[in-house]
């Protein structure tokens, strides 16, 4: 379970950069972009709070 | 756990190991260290100041290389002055400053201190509102505007600022949490926002960049108003824009739990991730912004970033203001809550918010904050210079460190000399020199370790 919220974050996190480079590249139409980002950004704070907030202040003792 | 402490249990754990040094075994890794830095340094504050240089006509080889070596003098103070002391006492700023300059003087610090975090709270809120009041068409703040422009924008401000304090009484925890958890998406959403306009200001390939950046992005002509910023105003503004943290010493709560001081330099992903790449990319929207407005001189980050990338541009101004003010306010309240431990946490953030709130209806704390950061540094700076030779030179001046402590006094008028008179004489010098606020700070701690030494020496002969 852990695992598979922590992919859906980093799917977020990638749908918050990709479709950037692709309009940089323009490979993407803008509207698209920000359509995408917005969705990334969901995943990422529907998920990534499960999975960091719990790792919090992480120890290499 | 967390979530069923009480409010009390939490201020407990804040000052946790503030009165004896840090054990063995709570010391922490480089990875925390890399973690911590990186997420405090990419903040609210990073819309602003991009845009601010493009302003001020920075041009484009001032800014990276004054952004490079500033950048790289941050980090060396941080690992040579803060680590290195940090490890050595492994006890807060406050605590330390306590044994030398005395009760009395740490209560006037952090009254100081306090001050000044309102206002950095206060320029976030403002940030945050202008994202917060976009789908009402709110009248935006200009570049030149000191005081409100609209009944729409102070309660935009009113609305956020009483947001952020109520969850300051109430989730510290909470916040400090989540923007750990923002921090890597708003890295993104940074670099996200720079590169997806890049094609609007005619940059369609990495080659072109440089010639667009030149001649587009940092044309180096300020705006009308505006000062000019060469490459030592962009190199020094970078070295001493969290002078309060490294030569200020703040940082020494932070990097008391290093295991070595070479962690120091951890601050690098901090440094290098908001202060030169964030800058960077918020350069380049405001200046999208700019010629898509012909010039206007509206400065609202809110609007400039959902223009680039959408709702998740204006929801990362939201999330940058808030939690850099969140964090902050609560400081600034336990800062005047030390002048009496027996008031109450939320009675004293509840003031400090309502302060903080209205200063921040006052769009000049936003338009302005280049010169804020850089005056919060140069007041903070003082003290710091004051730890650094009390550490490492009074002894072996023979004279004695922790004086206060030593003496069992509640006032090393020594300190309060130097802080006084640094400050007296960088105002001077600003003022028969022309020198800018954000060159003072170096010879400013020049000064405060000359006078400290000898302000010492009088008041240790008596």
């Amino acid at each position: 379970m852990k695992l598979l919220l922590k992919i859906i974050s980093f799917i977020g996190l990638g749908l918050c950069i990709v479709p950037a480079i692709l309009v940089f590249g323009e490979h993407m139409e803008a509207s698209t972009c920000k359509q995408l980002m917005f969705l990334g950004t969901i995943m990422w704070f529907a998920t990534a709070p499960s999975w960091m907030i719990k790792k919090e202040v992480p120890s290499d003792d | 756990m967390e979530k069923s402490k009480s409010l009390v249990d939490r201020l407990n754990a804040v000052n946790e190991y503030e009165q004896q040094p840090i054990p063995n075994n709570k010391l922490k890794g480089w990875r925390s260290f890399l973690g911590t830095y990186a997420g405090e340094h990419t903040a609210g504050t990073e819309f602003v100041i991009g845009p601010l240089f493009v302003a001020h006509g920075a041009s484009a080889i001032d800014l990276v290389t004054g952004l490079l070596i500033g950048n790289i003098l941050a980090v060396l103070s941080w690992a040579f002055l803060t680590a290195k002391i940090a490890v050595k006492t492994r006890v807060t700023l406050y605590y330390l400053l306590e044994k030398i300059a005395g009760k009395k003087f740490t209560l006037i610090y952090n009254l100081v201190n306090a001050g000044l975090f309102c206002f950095l709270a206060g320029s976030m809120i403002a940030v945050a509102a202008t994202a917060v009041g976009i789908p009402f068409d709110m009248a935006m703040p200009q570049l030149t505007d000191v005081y409100p422009n609209s009944m729409g924008w102070v309660i935009t401000v009113f609305v956020v600022g009483a947001i952020t304090t109520l969850i300051a009484m109430l989730g510290f925890d909470q916040v400090s949490k989540f923007a750990m958890v923002a921090s890597p998406w708003m890295i993104m959403i940074f670099i996200a926002a720079a590169l997806a306009v890049l094609p609007r200001l005619g940059v369609t390939e990495i080659g072109s960049f440089w010639s667009v950046a030149e001649s587009t992005i940092w044309t180096g002509v300020p705006l009308d108003g505006q000062s000019k910023f060469g490459f030592w105003h962009i190199m020094f503004f970078a070295w001493f824009c969290n002078m309060a943290m490294h030569i200020g010493m703040a940082d020494l709560s932070l990097l008391r739990y290093a295991k070595k001081w070479e962690q120091g330099f951890s601050s690098a992903t901090g440094v290098f991730l908001g202060h030169f790449i964030a800058w960077i990319a918020s350069g380049i929207l405001y200046s999208l912004f700019l010629i898509e407005s012909k010039g206007s001189l509206t400065f609202a980050p809110g609007p400039i970033a959902y223009s680039a990338v959408g709702a998740a541009g204006a929801i990362c101004v939201v999330i940058a203001g808030w939690t850099t003010a969140n964090p902050t306010l609560y400081r600034a309240g336990l800062a005047i809550q030390s002048i009496n431990p027996k008031w109450k946490t939320w009675k004293v953030t509840l003031f400090v918010g309502l302060f903080t709130t209205i200063a921040a209806c006052f769009p000049a704390l936003v338009m302005r904050l280049l010169e804020f950061v850089a005056l919060y540094g140069l007041i903070l700076m003082p003290v710091g210079a004051v730890i650094f030779i009390d550490v490492y030179l009074l002894e072996k001046l023979g004279l004695k460190s922790n004086y206060a402590e030593v003496k069992g006094v509640k006032l090393n008028w020594a300190v309060a000399i130097t802080w006084v008179i640094t400050l007296s004489l960088c105002v001077l010098i600003n003022k028969l020199f022309g020198v800018e606020i954000f060159f003072l700070g170096l010879p400013g701690w020049f000064i405060a370790v000359v006078v400290y030494v000898l302000a010492s020496k009088l008041i240790q002969k008596k």
